[in-house]
Parts: structure tokens; C-alpha cells; sequence
């Protein structure tokens, strides 16, 4: 098994089965339809299944990376196919892959037009994902980093729902691109210097002082856009309110993780000077996303915007984690990651199940729904906890640990972010007592049917993985741990190194 | 056997919860009261095991949380504080359950009613049984996601709604400092287990860190920010506005959370950390005076409301405001003795309210009660035990009620402290002791004697309750009357050492119990005193001069606008905090993002850009000239800047 290029087959099998969709597809619309949705749905299982096999033969005593496959690309250029996946990148290999069949289930019924087409646009950005996580080569990774862009441009712009899908896809892919386009230069720049493009090796380079601020400043381009960190996390809600559920289900899953990834792959360990001259800069723009978006998401009326402002807050807390530079910080900035993951994929699923019902965003349209959906009560009674970090889900480790590496280095940055703790609880009672409780009074909210089978299959997976990293998370802090050793071991010796030099020259 | 204690509430609430249509209510109801019922049994054979034979023990579960020197387990740290707090939580609970079947008989909702109770008394044995702090917030969350659950029950009320937020957010505040605590213990000892933390705590009596911008005395800081999230879920001054407000659950919830448990949660955890808080007597001191303060406010309000159960909730409020102060001068030993006493004359209250609220068909205002003490003499005589109980009657040297021992010790310890804060707790201790007599007693004239003021169609229906119901009042009502003689010795008399072993810390010269058995007689008298006249005070106003309250009222209009109004911490807090927040929000998202971001961004740069486009597009005229011109004006400001920057 180990022999196999696992990486690669996780990356490339839903592709393959795009290309299959694509090819196969004959005879009248219905049938194609329901070729294209089976189809799908056995692809990502099967990718799922696979990539489980690096979650066990994963070792975890090494911070090296490992399943690495690595062929000449360009060798002229020494640019070369190069996949390998370390503590930190392999949960979110598995984040996405468990993700995938649960939107395809998601989409089943909902999505009536040109299915065929929109199977192939989450397949390929299911490659482009995994892809860009298992990357150890920088043009490889840019690659990927932007095809995801194209996918889920036309998911919005397609199918979404609303009047404004194209303002919102535009919005989105203008704003992702301007930060794409500065990490090009600071690829460029990097590459002049190394010579090369592969990642391990630009680990290990030196950059200049005033190269890295440069560099790092393009780079925060990118990876803050995708985060999103405030002010650029406009585009956020809008994308969010028109994109079909899937695709929220994934742009809040995974491609926010984007950006997070990105900081620790690159900006952090490539740039450990520049990271440590601008970290001021990140907590301030995290405090401010954190108590901002959670009073804009209290204002707000449509379900979808309360959830994407969420989003931005609980990114928050992420990026404060991965800059205190701390193991409970960044540990807890990668576990509150995965988590935000998973809950706010299941948020956007929820919000989905009554949109199918109902075809309302509005909060005042619903009420209570406990009365005649008691399990999708309690499923939203689940993951609304899990939002708020509440101890015993998912979301509490990775907000407390955040904190805690917070406090260990500011104690301002700790108690402003950990006003969010208390907003968040704020806003998503408000949100879960305004649709789910209180009298059911409106005719066609009284018409609305319980879960289906269906639906409580896409809910399973999600609810069991958001118990298990509430009560036992050692299973997954355990996977990161040597990498993160590593990263704070390797950030610190730069720093070390840089003042003794400073030390010597005096 | 510990891990049954404390997990089979947690099965019945899965049972209830999962399979509660499968089993139907009447299973659900079977299970949660069968487990709830012998966890108890089994709590209070470790009782005996571990507090009285003095062998305390932890059972350690599996890995928690492991990040670093962050480390914690799922375990259960059962020495005698625990296991005093295992037995009351159980003991209540089951009683509770047992109640609830008669009471909820008419409810819809029965199976979930009793899976909530179930999942609350999970999250407050996981709470008292913690043996580090992750676990301890676990379950302090736990409790406040149970009553959140409870409160709301009767979601379709807007009242009950609202109130059910209220208490969430509310507690959250408190959170808020809690896990701020949770950080500086972290910081100040590198780790978050009690058996660690209590260890060292001597060594870092003096340690100083810096706290936003300040160099802080750390221990103190920290024991600050813990007390923070004890206030919140202890409903003291500040962050008592939820307490009241809970009271729109049903009301076997009301007498098991916002009455016997999880109220006296921040009680448990001072005691819990009483080796960090005795080495920080700044917090102490704040303890001591807020706890004083709430006595003192809790109780001038609890004798103007008109609702029932109110007026109890409000003297929960200050009744939890003496356990702290007792705690604040350093007698955890009292201040736990009066949390067990109080938890059996409270629960006995409460359940005793929802009775005569039963038997009144709901009608929870004492405006519209009043003679029926005939009609339903059970619930009557158990009343006036809880309220003899609760104003602490005895007779000095002979016999007294569970409440009369553990409010003495308390009061006795405040005084004997010598300290400022000490003598005003006393001082303030004894004016709610008179106060909480005659409010009580107000409740039982007003809600049994004179003349009925219900309408003859519910007068027609007074019933008393069934004996599920009357059962569990009156294992409660003897636990109101005999826990305090029983519980005197060990808990705060000569076999308190023994008792206690290491589960509380003081240190020598904070000995206050100690000292409390010497102070003066006039002193040890003084309470029982303030209870008789509160209810002789009451007897004359609310039996003999019924006239005389209203006048009362008019001449001292604006206390009692105060008293009435809660001393307006609602409006207050309204208008500073939660409209401000709610426009806040508004603002910053319609003038912020709408406006301003995605004015000068992505809007307004499209806009621009269209603009520049259009501009740009009348260049394009066609005419070669045009052209020809432009591209001159190019070459020469290209041979200028060459000149001029090539010099």
C-alpha cells in the first residue's frame, strides 16, 4: 500500500471521475442526471475511502513529510511534480474529502439544472483542493491555489440563487485574484533568489530582511483575502448568500482554511522575521474581525450573511492562535480550523434544509420549527453549540486553546478576543430562537416535513466528528504535534540566529 | 462505583433524549427517575466511604485535552467536598425527577422535560467532580446550556424565550472571566490540575505578572477573574439579572437549578480553589463584599415582589450572598454547610411554591391567592417548614432548624474575622437575616390567610397535590429540619478537620470557624432574634394591619420604587449595554461594510474604474491628429524626465 502514490490517486480520482461523467453522459436529461449524482457520490466516497489510508499509515512521530511523490516537471527550471503531506496539511486533506460526498448528497435534489456540468465543477475542485494541500511545490501549489478559483466561480455564478449570484461570483473572484496576483510576485521574487521552486528547500532559505517584509506583505495579500481577515472579508457574505448550499458548504469548509494553511506554510516558517514584525498587525486585524463581524452578524436578517459573518469571527480566533507562535496557540489555531470546518459546513447544511423547503434566507420567516422538525432541532441544536465553543463539541478546543496561547504572550489580544466568546453565544441563540423556537404559526412553516434519510445521512459524519474532537481531541492534536514542535522550534531558531548575528556585528 | 454516581444520569439522559418516542413518556420517565434515583443510593454510600472515612480518591477517565504543558483528563476527583456535593446534586435531583412526574402530568413535551433534567444533573456532578479546570468549565457550561434548555422549555412564551437567552448570555459574561482565570493559572503555574496547582500555590504567593499594561499581583488577579464567572452563575450583584428571569421555567426546574445546584456552583468552585484564594486575600476581601451586598439588595427585593416564586428566587440571591461572604473570610467549611442546608430548605420552598401554584391552576401572582390553607393543609405545613427553616428559628443550646445552625456559623464567622469587610458582611448579614424572615412570612400570609382573591372558578379547583408529589417534600422538608443538627459536627464543629481533610485549605491565621465558636453570646443570639421579629413583623403587617403595607409604600415611595423595580439594574443595563450593542452592530455593518469597505473597495474601485473607461473612451476618436498629439506630449515628457532624472 505505502508504495502506492496515495497522495496523488486522492488528488486525481475525482478528476478521473469528472472526465467519466463528462464522457459517459448519454440520453435523455433525466438519465444523465441521475448518472452524474451516482456517479459523484461513488467518486468522493471512494476518494474518502482512500485517503483514509494516509490518516492510518500516517506516521506521527516525525515532522517530515511524508507519502512524498516528486517527478521532473520543468527540470530546466527545477520545478518538479513534487506532493507530500506533513501534520499540519493532512487533516485538511481528510476535511475536504469527508466534506465532498456530504455536499453531493447535499445537492441531490436540489439541483435540477445542467447537473452533469455541476458534478464536474465540484469534482474538479475537490482535485484542485486536495491538490493544493498535498503541494510541496510552490508552482504546483499556485496552481491549484488559483484553479480553485474557476470551480467555485462558476458554482456561484451558475447555481446559485439569487439575484445578485453575479455580482457576488465577480466580487469574489476580483477580490481573491488582486491577492493572487501579488503571491505570483512574491513567488517570482523567491524563486530568483532559491533558484527553485520547491517548498522543503524554501524552508530551509534565508531571505533577507528586508526582502521578507516585501515578500510577506504579498503574500498577506493572498492569504488574508481568503481567510477572510477584516476589511478585506467583504466579499464573504455576498458569495455566501447567493452560492448554492454545496458551495457554501465548501467555501466555508475549506477554502477559508486556504488562507490559514497558506500563513503556516509559507508566511511563517519561509518568513520568520517578517512574521514576527507584523504580528502586531495580525492581531489587531483579528480583534477587531472577531468583535466586529460578531455585532455586524447580530444585525443581521438573512441566516446565510449571520452565518458567513460567524465565519470571519471564528477565523479570528484562528489567526490570533497561529501567530502567538505558542503550541496551544497554534495547535489550537489548526484544530480550530478543522473545526470551523466541519461546523460551519453543517450551519450552511442546515440553512440549506429549510431553503429546499421553503426558499427563504429570511430569520422572520421561520419559527417554530422544533414543533414539526424535532430532529432537525436537534441536529441545529448540536452545531449551534459547536459555534458557540461550548466544552464537550469541537469548537471549544481549538477557541480555548487559541486563547490560551494568546494569554501567554498578550493579555490584551486574549481578553479583547475572548469578548467573542460572549458575542458569539449573542447571536446564535438570537439566530436559533427566532428560527427554531417560539410558536409555529405560519401556514406553509407548518407544512414543513422533518429530515429525510437522505439529509440525516450528510448530518452523520459531521455530528460524530464534531463530538469526537469535543471529547476526545488527542486523537487529532496528537497528528499535529511534532509538526508544530517543529514550526515553533524552527521559527525560534531563525529569530535566535537573526540576533545573534545582530549580537556579533555590535 | 464513582463513575456510576456520576454517569448514570448521563445514560438516562441519552435514553431519554434518543429513544424517548421509541420508549415513550412514561419510560422516559421510568429510566431517568430509576438512574437519577439510585445514583443517588450509590452517592450516598461513597458519601459515607470517602468524606466520613476519609478516603478521598481519583478516578482518572481517559486524555481530555493534551497540547503541551495544557494538559487535562476526563476524571473524577472524589474527595469529601465532592462527594458532599455529589450526594446534595443527586439527592435533589432524584427528589426533583420524582416531583416532575406529577407535576409535568399534563405536558406534552414530558419525555424531553426529563431528559433536560437528566443532562443537568450530568453537567453539575461533572462539574463538582473535576480535577482540573477544563473539566471544572466543562461542566460549568454544561449546567448553563441545561438551564438555557430548562428556562426555555416553554419556548412558545416570549417571556420564557427571552429569559432563556438572558440566562445564557448572561453566564457567558461570567464565562468570560472564568476562562480569562483559567488562562493566568495556566500562565502563572504551567498547568491547569488542581493536584499540581494547590501544590504550588504557596510558592507563587508572591508572583507578579503583567495583566493588560499592568504588573499584577497574580494570584490575586487570577482568583479575580475566576470569581467573575462565579458571580455570573451565582447570580451575585452585577450579574444576578438572569436568576429572577429563570423563573419562567417550570418549577421543579427553578428548585433544582436555580435553587439547590447549580446556583451554588460558584460557591463550590471558591471552595474548590480555596488554596489559590487563600493566598490572594485582595479577592477575598472582594468576595466577602460582594457576597455581603448581595445578601443585603437580594433581600430588599424579594419584599416587594408579588410573584411567588420570585420572591423566593430573589432569596436564593441572597442567600448565596451569605455562602460567599462566608467563604470571603475564609470559612469554606460554613459557607459549603450552608449550601447543603439551604439546598434541602430551598428545593422544599420552591417545590412547596409550584404546589400551592398547581393547586391554584397555574396562578403564579400572590396578589390573586390567599385563603386556602384548609384546602391544602399538606403543602401548607411544609411551607412553614421551609420558611422557619430559611429565617434560621431555634432555640439556642436545645434544637434548631437545618437553616438556624448554618446561617449562625456563617454570621458568627463574618464577625469573628475582626476584619472591615467581615463586620460589614455581619451587619449587612444581619439586616437581610430580619429582611429574609419577614419576606418569607409576607409569601405565607399572602399565599394562604385572609380572604381569597382568586376567582371562584380556580377557588373551585384548589386541590392538594398528589403524593408523587408530596413524597419527595417531605424527604426534603426532613432534611430542612434535621440536616443542619446532624451535619453540625463535621462540617464546621470539632470533627471538621477529620471531615475535610485536604479538600479545603485555610491557612492557620484565617482560622475564622475556629474563631467562631468564641465570640460574644449577643453575637450567637443576635440572628435567631432578627428571625422572630421578621415574622412577628410580618404577622402584624400582612395578618393584623393588613392595611398598613399599602401606606407604607406610599410614604416611602421611592424605596419602595427601588425594592419593586429590582434597584433597576434591568433598565440600566438596557440602556448601556443592550440597545447600544444591537445598534452597534446595525451600524457597523450598514455604514461599515456597506458603506465604507465596499464604498472605497470593490465598489467603488468597479465605479471608478467604469468612469476611467468612459473617460478614456473619447480618446479614441478616430482623428490621426488627436493621435499624433498625444504621442508627442509622451515623447517629450519622456526626453524631459530623461534629462532632468539622468543628469
Amino acid at each position: 500500500m505505502l508504495h502506492m502514490p496515495l497522495l496523488s490517486l486522492v488528488t486525481f480520482v475525482p478528476l478521473l471521475g469528472a472526465a467519466i461523467i463528462f464522457f459517459i453522459a448519454r440520453g435523455p436529461e433525466e438519465v444523465i442526471a441521475r448518472n452524474a449524482r451516482w456517479m459523484a457520490l461513488w467518486t468522493t466516497g471512494v476518494t474518502f475511502l482512500l485517503s483514509l489510508f494516509i490518516w492510518f499509515n500516517f506516521d506521527r512521530t516525525t515532522a517530515e513529510f511524508q507519502f512524498v511523490e516528486r517527478v521532473e516537471w520543468f527540470p530546466a527550471l527545477q520545478i518538479s511534480y513534487h506532493m507530500g503531506v506533513d501534520g499540519i496539511s493532512m487533516m485538511f486533506v481528510l476535511l475536504s474529502t469527508v466534506l465532498m460526498p456530504v455536499c453531493i448528497l447535499a445537492s441531490w435534489d436540489s439541483i435540477q439544472d445542467r447537473v452533469k456540468e455541476y458534478m464536474i465543477s465540484f469534482l474538479i475542485l475537490e482535485t484542485m483542493m486536495v491538490g493544493m494541500f498535498c503541494a510541496l511545490d510552490y508552482v504546483l501549489f499556485y496552481v491549484f491555489f488559483e484553479g480553485v478559483l474557476i470551480p467555485m466561480f462558476i458554482i456561484i455564478g451558475v447555481w446559485g440563487h439569487g439575484e445578485r449570484r453575479v455580482y457576488a461570483a465577480f466580487k469574489f473572484f476580483l477580490y481573491t485574484l488582486l491577492g493572487s496576483v501579488l503571491m505570483m510576485l512574491a513567488l517570482l521574487a523567491m524563486y530568483l533568489q532559491a533558484g527553485t521552486t520547491d517548498i522543503p528547500t524554501l524552508l530551509r532559505t534565508d531571505f533577507a530582511y528586508s526582502m521578507q517584509i516585501w515578500l510577506w506583505l504579498a503574500m498577506f495579500a493572498s492569504f488574508a483575502v481568503k481567510v477572510p481577515m477584516w476589511p478585506v472579508h467583504t466579499w464573504l457574505p455576498d458569495a455566501h448568500v447567493q452560492a448554492p448550499t454545496a458551495g457554501s458548504v465548501i467555501l466555508a469548509g475549506v477554502l477559508l482554511k486556504m488562507g490559514g494553511y497558506g500563513f503556516l506554510r509559507f508566511s511563517i516558517p519561509m518568513l520568520p522575521e517578517a512574521t514576527e514584525f507584523f504580528t502586531p498587525l495580525i492581531y489587531a486585524l483579528s480583534v477587531i474581525a472577531i468583535i466586529y463581524t460578531s455585532l455586524v452578524a447580530y444585525a443581521q436578517e438573512n441566516m446565510k450573511k449571520l452565518i458567513a459573518y460567524s465565519s470571519i469571527a471564528h477565523m479570528g480566533f484562528a489567526t490570533i492562535g497561529m501567530f502567538t507562535l505558542t503550541t496551544q496557540g497554534v495547535q489550537g489555531s489548526i484544530f480550530q480550523m478543522l473545526s470551523h470546518g466541519i461546523v460551519s459546513a453543517a450551519l450552511f447544511l442546515l440553512v440549506g434544509v429549510v431553503y429546499d423547503r421553503l426558499h427563504s434566507l429570511d430569520i422572520d420567516r421561520y419559527g417554530g420549527l422544533i414543533r414539526n422538525m424535532p430532529k432537525y432541532a436537534a441536529i441545529f441544536m448540536l452545531f449551534m453549540l459547536a459555534s458557540v465553543g461550548l466544552p464537550g463539541t469541537s469548537g471549544f478546543v481549538g477557541e480555548m486553546l487559541s486563547l490560551v496561547g494568546a494569554f501567554l504572550v498578550n493579555t490584551w489580544v486574549a481578553a479583547l478576543a475572548a469578548i467573542g466568546i460572549i458575542l458569539g453565544a449573542i447571536y446564535m441563540l438570537q439566530l436559533y430562537r427566532r428560527v427554531v423556537f417560539g410558536k409555529l404559526e405560519k401556514d406553509d412553516v407548518k407544512r414543513m416535513v422533518d429530515l429525510s434519510p437522505r439529509e440525516l445521512a450528510m448530518f452523520a459524519p459531521l455530528i460524530l466528528l464534531v463530538l469526537w474532537m469535543g471529547i476526545y481531541p488527542s486523537s487529532f492534536i496528537e497528528v499535529m504535534d511534532v509538526s508544530v514542535a517543529n514550526l515553533i522550534e524552527n521559527y525560534e531558531l531563525a529569530l535566535e540566529a537573526r540576533d545573534g548575528i545582530a549580537v556579533a556585528g555590535r | 462505583m464513582e463513575v456510576a454516581a456520576i454517569f448514570l444520569p448521563l445514560i438516562g439522559f441519552l435514553a431519554a433524549a434518543l429513544f424517548g418516542r421509541q420508549i415513550g413518556d412514561r419510560g422516559a420517565m421510568a429510566v431517568t427517575c430509576t438512574l437519577v434515583n439510585v445514583a443517588a443510593l450509590i452517592s450516598a454510600i461513597l458519601f459515607v466511604d470517602v468524606a466520613l472515612g476519609g478516603d478521598p480518591r481519583t478516578v482518572t477517565l481517559f486524555t481530555f485535552i493534551d497540547s503541551g504543558a495544557f494538559e487535562a483528563n476526563w476524571a473524577l476527583k472524589y474527595d469529601t467536598l465532592t462527594a458532599v456535593m455529589v450526594l446534595v446534586v443527586n439527592l435533589v435531583s432524584g427528589m426533583v425527577h420524582l416531583y416532575s412526574i406529577g407535576y409535568m402530568e399534563h405536558d406534552p413535551n414530558r419525555a424531553r422535560f426529563f431528559a433536560y433534567l437528566s443532562l443537568f444533573t450530568f453537567a453539575m456532578l461533572m462539574l463538582v467532580s473535576a480535577d482540573n479546570l477544563v473539566q471544572l468549565y466543562f461542566g460549568w457550561e454544561g449546567v448553563g446550556l441545561a438551564s438555557y434548555l430548562l428556562i426555555g422549555f416553554w419556548h412558545e412564551k416570549e417571556s420564557a424565550r427571552a429569559a432563556a437567552v438572558k440566562a445564557f448570555v448572561v453566564n457567558r459574561i461570567g464565562d468570560f472571566g472564568f476562562a480569562l482565570g483559567i488562562f493566568a493559572v495556566f500562565l502563572i503555574f504551567g498547568s491547569i490540575e488542581f493536584d499540581v496547582i494547590f501544590a504550588e500555590a504557596a510558592e507563587h504567593a508572591d508572583t507578579t505578572f503583567n495583566f493588560l499594561g499592568y504588573e499584577v499581583h497574580a494570584l490575586t488577579t487570577a482568583c479575580l477573574l475566576l470569581f467573575i464567572g462565579a458571580m455570573g452563575k451565582s447570580a451575585q450583584l452585577g450579574l444576578h439579572t438572569w436568576l429572577p428571569d429563570a423563573m419562567e421555567g417550570p418549577t421543579p426546574v427553578s428548585a433544582l437549578i436555580h435553587a439547590a445546584t447549580m446556583v451554588t456552583a460558584g460557591v463550590f468552585m471558591v471552595a474548590r480553589l480555596s488554596p489559590l484564594f487563600e493566598y490572594a486575600p485582595d479577592a477575598l476581601v472582594f468576595v466577602a463584599v460582594i457576597g455581603a451586598l448581595t445578601a443585603f439588595v437580594g433581600a430588599t427585593i424579594g419584599l416587594t415582589q408579588t410573584d411567588i416564586k420570585r420572591v423566593i428566587a430573589y432569596s436564593t440571591m441572597s442567600q448565596l450572598g451569605y455562602m460567599f461572604f462566608a467563604a470571603g473570610v475564609s470559612a469554606y467549611g460554613a459557607a459549603i454547610f450552608h449550601l447543603m442546608t439551604h439546598a434541602f430548605f430551598k428545593a422544599l420552598l420552591f417545590l412547596g411554591a409550584g404546589s400551592v401554584i398547581h393547586a391554584l391552576s397555574g396562578e403564579q401572582d400572590m396578589r390573586r391567592m390567599g385563603g386556602i390553607y384548609r384546602m391544602i393543609p399538606w403543602t401548607y405545613g411544609l411551607m412553614w417548614i421551609g420558611s422557619l427553616s430559611l429565617a434560621g428559628i431555634g432555640i439556642y443550646g436545645v434544637f434548631g432548624l437545618s437553616g438556624y445552625y448554618s446561617k449562625d456559623i456563617v454570621l458568627e464567622a463574618a464577625i469573628a474575622d475582626h476584619s472591615w469587610f467581615g463586620t460589614l458582611a455581619f451587619a449587612l448579614g444581619i439586616a437581610a437575616a430580619l429582611l429574609t424572615a419577614l419576606y418569607s412570612f409576607r409569601l405565607i400570609f399572602l399565599s394562604f390567610h385572609g380572604q381569597p382573591r382568586a376567582d371562584e372558578k380556580v377557588m373551585a379547583h384548589v386541590h392538594e397535590s398528589p403524593w408523587i408529589m408530596l413524597g419527595p417534600l417531605l424527604l426534603l422538608a426532613f432534611g430542612a429540619v434535621f440536616a443542619g443538627v446532624i451535619g453540625y459536627g463535621v462540617f464546621v464543629g470539632d470533627g471538621r478537620a477529620a471531615f475535610w481533610g485536604e479538600a479545603l485549605f485555610v491557612l492557620p491565621a484565617n482560622d475564622t470557624v475556629e474563631a467562631a465558636h468564641h465570640v460574644a453570646f449577643i453575637w450567637k443570639i443576635l440572628p435567631v432574634v432578627m428571625g422572630l421579629l421578621g415574622i412577628a413583623l410580618a404577622y402584624w403587617l400582612y395578618m393584623v394591619r393588613t392595611d398598613l403595607p399599602a401606606t407604607l409604600a406610599g410614604r416611602l415611595a421611592p424605596l419602595y420604587r427601588l425594592s419593586f423595580h429590582k434597584w433597576y439594574f434591568d433598565e440600566l443595563y438596557h440602556a448601556l449595554i443592550v440597545r447600544p450593542t444591537a445598534m452597534l452592530g446595525r451600524g457597523l455593518w450598514l455604514k461599515g461594510d456597506v458603506g465604507v469597505i465596499d464604498g472605497l473597495g470593490p465598489d467603488g474601485i468597479a465605479k471608478t474604474a467604469r468612469g476611467v473607461a468612459r473617460y478614456m473612451g473619447r480618446f479614441q476618436s478616430g482623428f490621426l491628429y488627436h493621435y499624433a498629439f498625444v504621442m508627442l506630449i509622451g515623447v517629450v515628457a519622456f526626453v524631459s524626465w530623461y534629462l532632468i532624472a539622468v543628469r
